[in-house]
């Protein structure tokens, strides 16, 4: 009887279901990848319609590959990729065992080190400047204070900018790895640490030996998203610096933005989109592969459902 | 040993308690002082008789417009996601076809792919569209942009739902479209709250693509907003941060009133990749 009743599963039924999320999907997300490598194939300033614009074939590429500013901003991802992996990750780390733990005023601490998720990217970029600025920012005249003459113009400077764009990074999406990974902990059951602590295990085996190891699909998953977003990185860069100063903040989206819409070369801006996502897909795969065979043979797969 | 143990313990949350909240406190204290005060030496400390003042100012500029325009935009995403999205977690979960799994793993690609990849497209699509500085040419971006995470989340919250809910439906006569409108969707209010939560405030902080396609003041969202007005008043700290504070009190009200669902609808970021 439900057997029969199944008919309606038919194409119709689903294409009803799905014509809606398809559509959008389709028009946005699937038709901008493919087109991104298809503009990246034209000579196209983007005043007029892409249409009326000459095919070069991989010509933008060959000009990328030359394109010393260009392997600049990658490399300032890269540095970012793994700045966020480590720091972030760590740091979240460290966090979520704090409000794990069963010290006091866990709630206030956990509301308030969630907070930088709430601000929006131009508020924490427009906080954060004031923080920096060279003259009557808090950081230097905390620095004066401490004694430290000529403290950096943070932003301003090109051996600083990094260093001061990476901590406000880290700064602002430190709480996500910390919400992520508490997330993990609270699904490893408690039976696990009191039979550990039962047969003697300190809290820092029992970290490394169980936490860890219990954690590694989240952390993975963290990973992921991390060095997916580092290498598409754009807002807090553009709002603090816009790239500067002379292109020591450059990231691969900033410079396919300014391309694009500041120097009307639609087209090679393209090839920076075009590239910024293969590079995306690349590293991905490789830290894919890489913590597939580490993960085999250990038993990560609890927190499966987080 | 153990006394020393936690005094430390104590010690790194404490300094981790700082480091994240005193950007808040200043932007708070500041909103408080006068522009005068500040410019003459009193950068940082607490303001010496309150003033009001910023918040005149800053509700005096085109704020209540950007305010406006991001309640919109993100109201409106955040519903049709939600729509879009259950119809198609509906599908994905319990309907059987062909292209089930690959068309279910196509949404999920699209939550590890880098989305500023399809910046260019999506802004000559939207000027072919005459859309170009439009609220609706924000909202369809935003929508899609939403629709990878909130399938996924709702699909797997529908494959929880036991078959036997759905088969004695059936019987009863009931079409899929009833047993997705009126046992489906509300059996499903968890995780639409998390959909809600993670979309709204994706959609409510988003800068890039405002960015691109918004270019007049009439359509700016806040975060474009409390950008042109810091470039108006760049000396004027204290109403920049007091620009700050108001554009960010509603999410931060409704963190501190329905903190636990906030932040399990920001770990929906926790999906398995």
């Amino acid at each position: 009887m439900i057997r029969s009743k199944r008919k309606w599963s038919n194409r119709g039924t689903v294409l009803l279901f799905l014509l809606p999320a398809l559509v959008i999907y389709g028009l946005y997300n699937v038709y901008g990848i493919i087109m991104t490598f298809y503009f990246s194939t034209l000579d196209w300033p983007g005043m007029g319609p892409y249409q009326k614009a000459a095919g070069v074939g991989l010509t933008n590429y060959f000009k990328l590959f030359s394109d010393k500013e260009f392997w600049h901003a990658a490399s300032n991802n890269l540095l970012l990729v793994i700045v966020s992996v480590v720091v972030q990750l760590g740091l979240g780390m460290i966090l979520a065992l704090i409000i794990n733990s069963k010290i006091k005023g866990i709630k206030l601490l956990r509301t308030i080190y969630f907070m930088p998720m709430l601000l929006s990217t131009v508020a924490t970029g427009i906080l954060w400047q004031l923080m920096l600025h060279p003259y009557n920012g808090l950081i230097n005249n905390v620095l004066r204070a401490l004694g430290i003459h000529n403290p950096p113009a943070w932003l301003g400077t090109e051996s600083t900018v990094m260093f001061a764009l990476l901590f406000v990074v880290c700064w602002q999406y430190t709480p996500q790895y910390m919400i992520l990974l508490r997330a993990g902990m609270t699904g490893i059951p408690e039976e696990v640490y009191e039979a550990a602590t039962i047969d003697g295990a300190s809290k820092w085996q029992q970290f490394w030996s169980m936490t860890l190891p219990l954690l590694s699909g989240t952390l993975k998953t963290s990973a992921v998203l991390s060095i997916v977003g580092s290498l598409k990185y754009f807002d807090l860069f553009w709002i603090m610096t816009g790239g500067g100063p002379n292109g020591y903040s450059e990231l691969m989206a900033t410079y396919m933005y300014k391309k694009a819409f500041n120097q009307e070369q639609m087209g090679y801006a393209s090839s920076v989109a075009g590239s910024m996502f293969l590079i995306s897909m690349v590293v991905v795969f490789i830290f894919m592969r890489v913590t597939r065979r580490r993960d085999e043979g250990k038993g990560g797969r609890l927190n499966e459902n987080c | 040993m153990k006394i020393v143990k936690r005094a430390a313990l104590y010690a790194v949350a404490l300094f981790f308690m700082v480091l994240f909240g005193f950007p808040f406190v200043v932007t708070l204290i500041m909103s408080f002082k006068n522009q005068q005060e500040y410019m003459t030496g009193n950068y940082w400390g607490l303001p010496q008789k309150l003033y009001f003042g910023n918040f005149a100012r800053v509700l005096e500029a085109d704020f209540i417009i950007y305010f406006r325009n991001s309640i919109i935009v993100s109201i409106c995403a955040v519903i049709i996601i939600i729509l879009v999205a259950s119809m198609a977690g509906y599908a994905f979960a319990k309907l059987k076809f062909a292209a089930n799994r690959p068309l279910f793993l196509l949404f999920l690609v699209g939550m590890m792919i880098p989305v500023h990849t399809t910046l260019i497209p999506i802004y000559q699509l939207t000027r072919s569209f005459g859309l170009t500085n439009s609220l609706p040419g924000l909202i369809g971006p935003y929508i899609s942009f939403g629709l990878p995470i909130s399938v996924y989340i709702i699909t797997n919250f529908f494959e929880e739902v036991p078959a036997s809910v759905q088969e004695s439906a059936l019987i009863d006569g009931a079409s899929p479209f009833r047993i997705y409108w009126n046992i489906m969707l509300p059996l499903s209010k968890p995780a639409i709250s998390t959909v809600c939560i993670y979309c709204f405030l994706t959609c409510w902080n988003e800068f890039i693509y405002a960015l691109t396609i918004i270019s007049s003041n009439a359509n700016k969202t806040l975060p474009l907003g409390i950008r042109e007005f810091f470039g108006a008043e760049t000396v004027n700290i204290p109403s920049v941060l007091t620009a700050i504070l108001i554009g960010s009190l509603p999410v931060m009200l409704f963190y501190f009133f329905a903190q636990e669902r906030v932040v399990n609808g920001l770990s929906a970021g926790a999906v398995k990749g």
